[in-house]
């Protein structure tokens, strides 16, 4: 198939960017979406161009480093895939596709494609994890956890971090990402002791750095490639009433 | 080089005891006055950044992910081993360790298995403890599944995302660590080199990938856990960023590098679709639990599979191995597909894959029963190829998946050059000749969680306490090195791209180096790959700048390395001549075809030391000796 591609360009974060476009020839519609990027790039090498940079690395949906704006579409027109699991034979012979990076105001762009997700770091450092010293842990089975609740904690584990929320949300809001790992720890005996601290902590360094408020709009699950629900905000939000409710407690006794 | 394995008197079972009694320990006040460097962020790397953080070292670790979550561990799907017995049927610390010694074709050091089996039941605690979500019965225990043709069920997992799990789990301990201060988090920095001074580590030279700044490290030790190098062959099931950079420039400084041609090819991989293929994608072996494999019996049959009659069809693993069947382990799996695929028996657009049919599956247990063991998988397999595992079968082929060689290390995971330790797969200690399924997350782990921070404790609190500085002139010469090499990608402007040179490397490596392996291939490669590295430097075009993010100087660093480490690769499968686990010599075979070992002359560990580039490296060797475990012959028949 044949197509033209008008990606964005931006030499620098503080550098102006711009749309370039490109054709691509005799692509197959088995190639994958980041293979016809390859071939572009191979195309811009030898012809004295620049490649365009993207984040990529393992290819099937589990590192969560591709990501773009397909058509104004996190991870492009096919539902619950990432960027690299999306296959050519999802668009049409003669198709114009526009490619973007996130827009995020926590996402500044480094270069063309590419753009700074450092922030969910930080997020996971608030308290996205449970405090247990290497070798304190007792039997693995000590604890049985009934199989529903596992494999709920599972459904938010799944999150990849790409960041598609993010950019799906017309607020830039975090809190898909969020939720999935409070869900993840709350729903798990192991994560109760730091459960509402963890949740009022994240939600203060989400707003510190600059993701939006939610309202609720849901195209964050439209566009996670995990296809995480947005009944995970819900939990979160619960988490906080109860949480600040606890606070509010503790300091006035 | 003096290679002492540094391996504990005693029995086997309490050898790591004994040892961790013997081992020195660094006062507790005196541990934030070490500083360590840790390289990768994988389950090895990040487990052990995070355990010596809470220790109380000064940390600082690196990787080249824009995150530590995304290390190549995260893509594992299967899982992990643990010798736990959950399930009551006959594990054992000690099968564990033999299956892994005989699974490893007698070519792994006996104490560092036994460890490492020991460890395993830790490692599930651990997890369990930090919320790692594994699958769990209706009872609320863990589940367990047989894996890659165990005989008992010792595998945990978390649906098919088990290593995305449990790096999520140290990533999370890592970020704690990094909130706490303790360890300072580098991502987006490549090291290049590392610095030795006095023939002591000292510290390593990165490139910042945003900025291009080439900048010195210094710690007191550095840990590499940089991965494992099946990108040498260009297509394999890693993820695009593997490399081998980190422990082949630690070679070039004087680290022995151990079994460097022993590579695993997994049988279970999506073949090629055509030329512009960038990675292979791997279906977890455990579909092998209830599909079969077969291909038309007659050669070049290319009618589509619905119209191939049952016995027009051979199911070639269960005729030659009528007891393990669709299970025989890997490497014999993956040789018998490709006889199948080179005499023209391949199916599929490309004649390149074999067939891996759940029809009689889906017949006998039911599509819903077929979907909950592998509906993400088959969902996967279509996203990838268009087809419907539930109507047509999966196509399979075997690729590059895991390099069992790695930086040698003693039973203190330190390599040959003091102060410069290797955990995960970026070492060759636990897995020999061959790698069993599951193993490879429990061994990152158990270096990452338990060994590696209590064995540098006991090299540190020999080593002065002062602190350490990048001011000694071999960090001003390996910073010039580093700069000098990539102005000199920079300035070559050549014609052809990166990838068209590790695309060629790739074939190379595959014929010569891959599956199976002969003299005559093997010179054959040793004289192209000195040419192809020529051409590469000269003709090789990296555009853009080194101060800027340039993923074609990132890469361009990556393949000029592969274009010198594929030489020592084929040095040792030359100089190695016998068969044995995933080597396989075409000249050293049985009668029905399968590896022949040769203990008398080969009961040994190849450890390279580098001599320059170009000229021919030297061999010493590590012997091994078996004394828990019967040296014999495997059959699968
Ligand atoms: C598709 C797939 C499925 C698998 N499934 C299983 C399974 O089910 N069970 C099992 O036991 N094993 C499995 N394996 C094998 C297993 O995943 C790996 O062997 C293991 O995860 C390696 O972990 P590691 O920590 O050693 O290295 P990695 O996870 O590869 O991490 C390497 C780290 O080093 C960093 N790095 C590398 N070089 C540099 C450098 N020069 N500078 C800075 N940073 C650097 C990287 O950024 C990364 O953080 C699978 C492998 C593949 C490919
Ligand atoms: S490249 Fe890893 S998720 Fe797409």
């Amino acid at each position: 198939m044949n197509l033209t591609l008008h990606v964005w360009r931006q030499d620098g974060p503080d550098r102006a960017g711009r749309f370039e476009t490109y054709h691509a020839k005799d692509i197959s519609e088995h190639a994958s979406f980041l293979e016809l990027l390859d071939l572009v790039n191979e195309d811009l090498t030898r012809s004295g161009g620049e490649p365009i940079a993207f984040e990529h690395d393992c290819r099937e949906g589990i590192c969560g480093s591709c990501g773009m704006m397909i058509n104004g579409v996190p991870h492009g027109p096919r539902s619950m895939v990432a960027t690299c699991q999306l296959h050519m034979r999802s668009f049409r012979d003669g198709d114009d596709i526009w490619i973007e990076p996130w827009r995020a105001t926590a996402f500044p762009v480094i270069r063309d494609l590419v753009v700074d997700r450092s922030a969910l770091d930080r997020l996971i450092q608030a308290g996205g994890f449970i405090s247990v010293r290497t070798g304190s842990a007792p039997d693995a089975n000590a604890i049985p956890i009934p199989k529903d609740d596992a494999d709920q904690a599972m459904d938010g584990a799944q999150c990849i971090g790409c960041g598609a929320c993010v950019a799906a949300c017309p607020n830039a809001s975090a809190m898909l990402f969020m939720s999935a790992k409070v869900g993840h720890l709350g729903l798990l005996p192991q994560g109760q002791p730091e459960r509402y601290t963890r949740v009022l902590d994240m939600v203060a360094r989400h707003d510190a750095e600059g993701f939006g408020t939610c309202t609720n709009h849901g195209a964050c699950q439209e566009a996670c490639p995990k296809g995480i629900s947005v009944d995970f905000i819900a939990r979160l939000n619960r988490d906080v009433l109860a949480g600040s409710w606890k606070a509010a407690t503790v300091e006035a006794s | 080089m003096k290679l002492d394995p540094k391996i504990p008197t005693g029995p086997i079972e309490k050898k790591w005891d004994k040892h961790r009694f013997d081992m020195k320990l660094v006062n507790p006040a005196n541990k934030r006055r070490y500083e360590v460097i840790v390289v990768g962020t994988g389950l090895a790397g990040a487990s052990a950044a995070a355990t010596m953080g809470e220790l109380g070292y000064r940390v600082k670790v690196f990787t080249f992910h824009d995150s530590p979550r995304r290390a190549h561990s995260i893509a594992a799907q299967g899982g992990i081993n643990a010798a736990k017995n959950y399930q009551g049927d006959g594990d054992s610390i000690f099968r564990l360790f033999y299956d892994t010694v005989k699974g490893g074709d007698f070519r792994s050091r006996e104490a560092n298995v036994y460890r490492l089996a020991e460890l395993s039941v830790n490692i599930i605690d651990q997890a369990v403890a930090q919320g790692v979500p594994f699958a769990r019965e209706y009872g609320g225990l863990l589940a367990n599944r047989s894996f890659g043709g165990a005989q008992v069920s010792r595998t945990f997992y978390a649906r098919g995302q088990t290593g995305q799990q449990l790096l999520l789990g140290c990533y999370q301990a890592l970020e704690r660590q990094v909130a706490a201060g303790t360890v300072q988090m580098y991502a987006r920095h490549e090291m290049l080199d590392v610095v030795v001074v006095d023939g002591v580590a000292r510290g390593i030279i990165t490139r910042d990938l945003v900025n291009g700044r080439v900048e010195s490290h210094a710690a007191h030790a550095v840990v590499l856990a940089t991965g494992g190098y099946s990108n040498v062959f260009f297509l394999s099931t890693n993820a695009k960023g593997c490399n081998v950079t980190a422990t082949w420039r630690a070679a070039k400084k004087g680290a022995g590098f151990a079994n460097p041609c022993f590579t695993q090819i997994h049988p279970t991989c999506i073949p090629p679709a055509g030329e512009y293929q960038s990675k292979l994608t791997l279906m977890s072996e455990s579909l092998r639990n209830d599909g079969r494999i077969w291909v038309p019996s007659m050669a070049g049959d290319t009618r589509p599979a619905s119209e191939i009659g049952e016995d027009e069809r051979d199911y070639y693993l269960e005729r030659i191995y009528p007891s393990f069947g669709n299970l025989s382990p890997r490497d014999i799996s993956s040789r018998r597909a490709k006889e199948m695929v080179d005499s023209g028996h391949g199916v599929g657009p490309l004649s390149n894959g074999v067939y891996l049919d759940f029809k009689h599956a889906i017949e006998r247990l039911g599509r819903d029963v077929i979907s909950d063991r592998y509906g993400n998988l088959f969902e996967m397999y279509e996203k990838i190829t268009g087809e419907d595992p539930y109507q047509v079968p999966m196509r399979i082929y075997p690729a590059p998946h895991y390099t069992m060689g790695g930086l040698w290390v003693d039973y203190n995971l330190q390599t040959t050059v003091p102060g410069l330790f290797a955990i995960g797969e970026a070492n060759f200690s636990d897995h020999g000749a061959n790698r069993l399924g599951a193993s490879a997350l429990m061994q990152g782990l158990a270096d990452g969680y338990f060994v590696i921070p209590l064995t540098i404790g006991n090299y540190l609190a020999a080593v002065p306490r002062q602190s350490v500085d990048t001011t000694h002139a071999a960090f001003g010469d390996a910073e010039r090195d580093v700069t000098a090499r990539n102005a000199r990608l920079l300035e070559a402007r050549g014609k052809k791209t990166v990838d068209a040179f590790h695309i060629e490397l790739g074939r190379l490596m595959w014929d010569r180096c891959g599956m199976e392996r002969d003299a005559e291939g093997l010179r054959g490669a040793l004289d192209a790959i000195p040419e192809l590295r020529e051409r590469f430097w000269s003709e090789v075009c990296v555009p853009g700048v080194g101060e800027t993010l340039n993923q074609s100087l990132e890469k361009a660093g990556r393949v000029a390395d592969f274009l010198e480490f594929a030489e020592v690769m084929c040095y040792d499968a030359l100089a190695r001549d016998e068969s044995c686990g995933a080597h396989y010599r075409s000249e050293h075979t049985t009668p029905d075809g399968e590896a022949k070992r040769d203990d008398e002359h080969f009961a040994f560990v190849s450890v390279w030391e580098f001599q320059g580039v170009g000229e021919s490296p030297t061999l010493h060797r590590e012997p091994l000796l078996f004394e828990n475990v019967q040296l014999s012959t495997r059959s699968y028949k």
